[in-house]
């Protein structure tokens, strides 16, 4: 027996595997954490499996995904649908056009153009920027349709408040990152301020703006189709009111509008995307 | 101001007169496709509505008791968003080792076998087709089957994000350095330990990186999806909202904004942590 011990010993340090857990390491505290966090979310939520995952459940889902067939294809309720998207496309057009204005506008006090440029603005400027961009689209919907009233106006207006928040702080950035010396031969030549921005640094940046716009614009479409799920026009308006009716196959044919409205949007910044690229 | 030398006029007016013209027609079919009408946020019967709801946001709701369903309904918010976040793992991680083209046997000696590479290529449209429906609709979907509640924003996560994790993986994984991975498969070891001894070291570090910046989008999704009723802070301030209670409004969209700021800040710290 002595033996054998004092052989184990002298291998000891090499056949442990490290310790499970030490104070010292900040990877295991981490990891401790996150085990914590995510137990305590499943025990807090109190979540129905067995409504979802029983015999029941499931063929109660079964009849709702069977509901969906068929899909209403008839000409009067496509034409709708045809409409509604176009409405869609139509919100997050003049939704991205108003914010890129707005956030043009908010950009030129938020950005320190030279040095001397005391900028005071700047900082309650950015506040606000940084507020619009905080609160996401559908919230802003939600808050609008008390004053704007249900329907796509409420949509463009929400649309425009975030991406305003979004684009003005790119701009900002991008107008404090353009090159100085065209504006300030201007400056020195004594020529005012709103024609050094329009003849030496908005034709520096405009591409990069015009590009930043157009991928808003891109992810605003998206937003538009579920933005009116609260009320606030386009595709998700429609989705909506079919889905409260347990009218599925409407339902349906709305999801699939949806579905090809994105997919189309996608195909098209993937294809320009390579084209520019080229 | 400027000297009588320079041009008095802009030389290429006529051009930007054209677009912008061009553009105003453009415009015209839009406003009215939207009902674009500003000034009906100015009729009486819309003014007096929401300055009585301005009016109300000062002072911020601050009750003890309201304070305390506020910290429930973050919380939950949260937790919504990790729960939905660790069953979105357990999709997209089989998905991911199954459908990953590195870790095939067959493709070692040239093309994959055909069943194989259809299995593969099933896989990778499943999880396309479960990104591309918006959380908000799955969670729709699942209001009406499971009820209002929290259930319906886990799976309405759990889902969408499954497919957009899975997809990111399978790229991050072909995308690195395969040699070792292949090396290992070749002579004899199994796809898992490949997986884990090859590819898993060398890409840890970014995989989890998406991860928690995808947990911080939960997050933002989570309270969206309370709006259509799903649980947590969303569908607090969907009620407060519809009941025009103002100071609760506000005191919501204060916290929402804390919320988005801290989950930003964690995000942020973790990944540069990792990195």
């Amino acid at each position: 027996m002595k033996p054998d011990r004092i052989e184990v010993a002298a291998n000891a340090p090499h056949r442990l595997p490290p310790p499970l857990f030490d104070a010292r390491c900040k990877a295991c505290w981490f990891g401790a954490g996150l085990v914590v966090l995510v137990v305590a979310s499943f025990w807090s939520l109190d979540l129905q499996w067995r409504a979802f995952l029983s015999l029941d459940a499931a063929r109660s889902m079964a009849r709702f995904v069977g509901e969906f067939f068929p899909p209403d294809v008839s000409a009067a309720f496509v034409r709708k649908v045809a409409f509604a998207s176009i409405e869609t496309l139509a919100m997050s057009a003049l939704g991205t056009l108003i914010a890129a204005v707005g956030g043009l506008l908010l950009a030129l006090p938020a950005s320190r153009t030279h040095e001397g440029d005391a900028a005071r603005a700047r900082a309650p400027t950015r506040l606000l920027l940084n507020a619009l961009r905080a609160v996401p689209e559908l919230v802003w919907a939600a808050l609008l349709l008390i004053s704007a009233g249900l329907g796509p106006f409420a949509g463009t207006l929400a649309l425009a408040l975030h991406t305003t928040g979004v684009l003005g702080r790119l701009f900002a950035e991008a107008i404090e990152n353009a090159p100085q010396s065209p504006a300030a031969a201007l400056r020195t030549q004594g020529v005012g301020a709103v024609r050094v921005f329009a003849y030496a640094t908005l034709p520096q940046v405009l591409p990069q703006l015009i590009s930043y716009t157009l991928y808003r614009w891109e992810n605003n479409i998206r937003a538009a189709a579920i933005l009116g799920v609260v009320g606030a026009g386009g595709l998700g308006q429609l989705l909506a009111f079919h889905m409260g009716l347990f009218q599925m196959g409407k339902t349906a044919t709305v999801l699939v509008a949806m579905l090809l409205l994105v997919a189309l949007v996608d195909a098209t910044s993937y294809a320009t995307r390579r084209a520019l690229a080229r | 101001m400027s000297g009588a030398a320079l041009p008095r006029r802009d030389p290429a007016w006529l051009g930007r007169v054209f677009w912008i013209g061009a553009a105003l027609v453009l415009l015209w079919p839009m406003l009215v496709a939207t009902e674009f009408k500003p000034w009906a946020l100015f009729s009486a019967e819309s003014r007096r509505p929401t300055l009585q709801f301005l009016a109300a946001f000062i002072p911020p709701a601050v009750g003890g008791e309201f304070l305390w369903l506020v910290a429930r309904e973050t919380w939950r918010t949260v937790a919504i968003a990790t729960a939905g976040i660790t069953l979105a793992l357990v999709i997209a991680i089989p998905a991911t080792l199954m459908s990953t083209r590195v870790l095939s046997v067959s493709a070692l000696s040239g093309r994959m076998a055909p069943g194989p590479a259809v299995l593969r290529q099933f896989l990778r449209w499943t999880l396309v087709l479960l990104r591309s429906i918006p959380e908000l609709v799955w969670a729709l979907v699942f209001v009406r089957v499971v009820g209002l509640g929290p259930t319906a924003g886990v799976l309405a996560i759990a889902l969408t994000y499954g497919g957009m994790l899975g997809k990111v993986y399978g790229d991050i994984l072909e995308s690195g350095e395969t040699p070792a991975t292949r090396n290992l498969l070749a002579n004899g070891s199994g796809r898992l330990q490949a997986f884990a001894y090859g590819l898993l070291p060398q890409n840890a570090a970014e995989l989890t990186s998406y991860t928690v910046y995808r947990w911080e989008c939960a997050i933002r999704s989570s309270v969206v999806l309370g709006f259509v009723g799903a649980g947590g802070l969303g569908q607090q301030l969907d009620n407060s909202t519809k009941m025009f209670a103002g100071g609760e409004v506000a005191t919501m969209l204060l916290v929402f904004v804390a919320l988005v700021a801290l989950a930003d800040r964690a995000s942020s710290w973790l990944r540069r942590a990792l990195a």
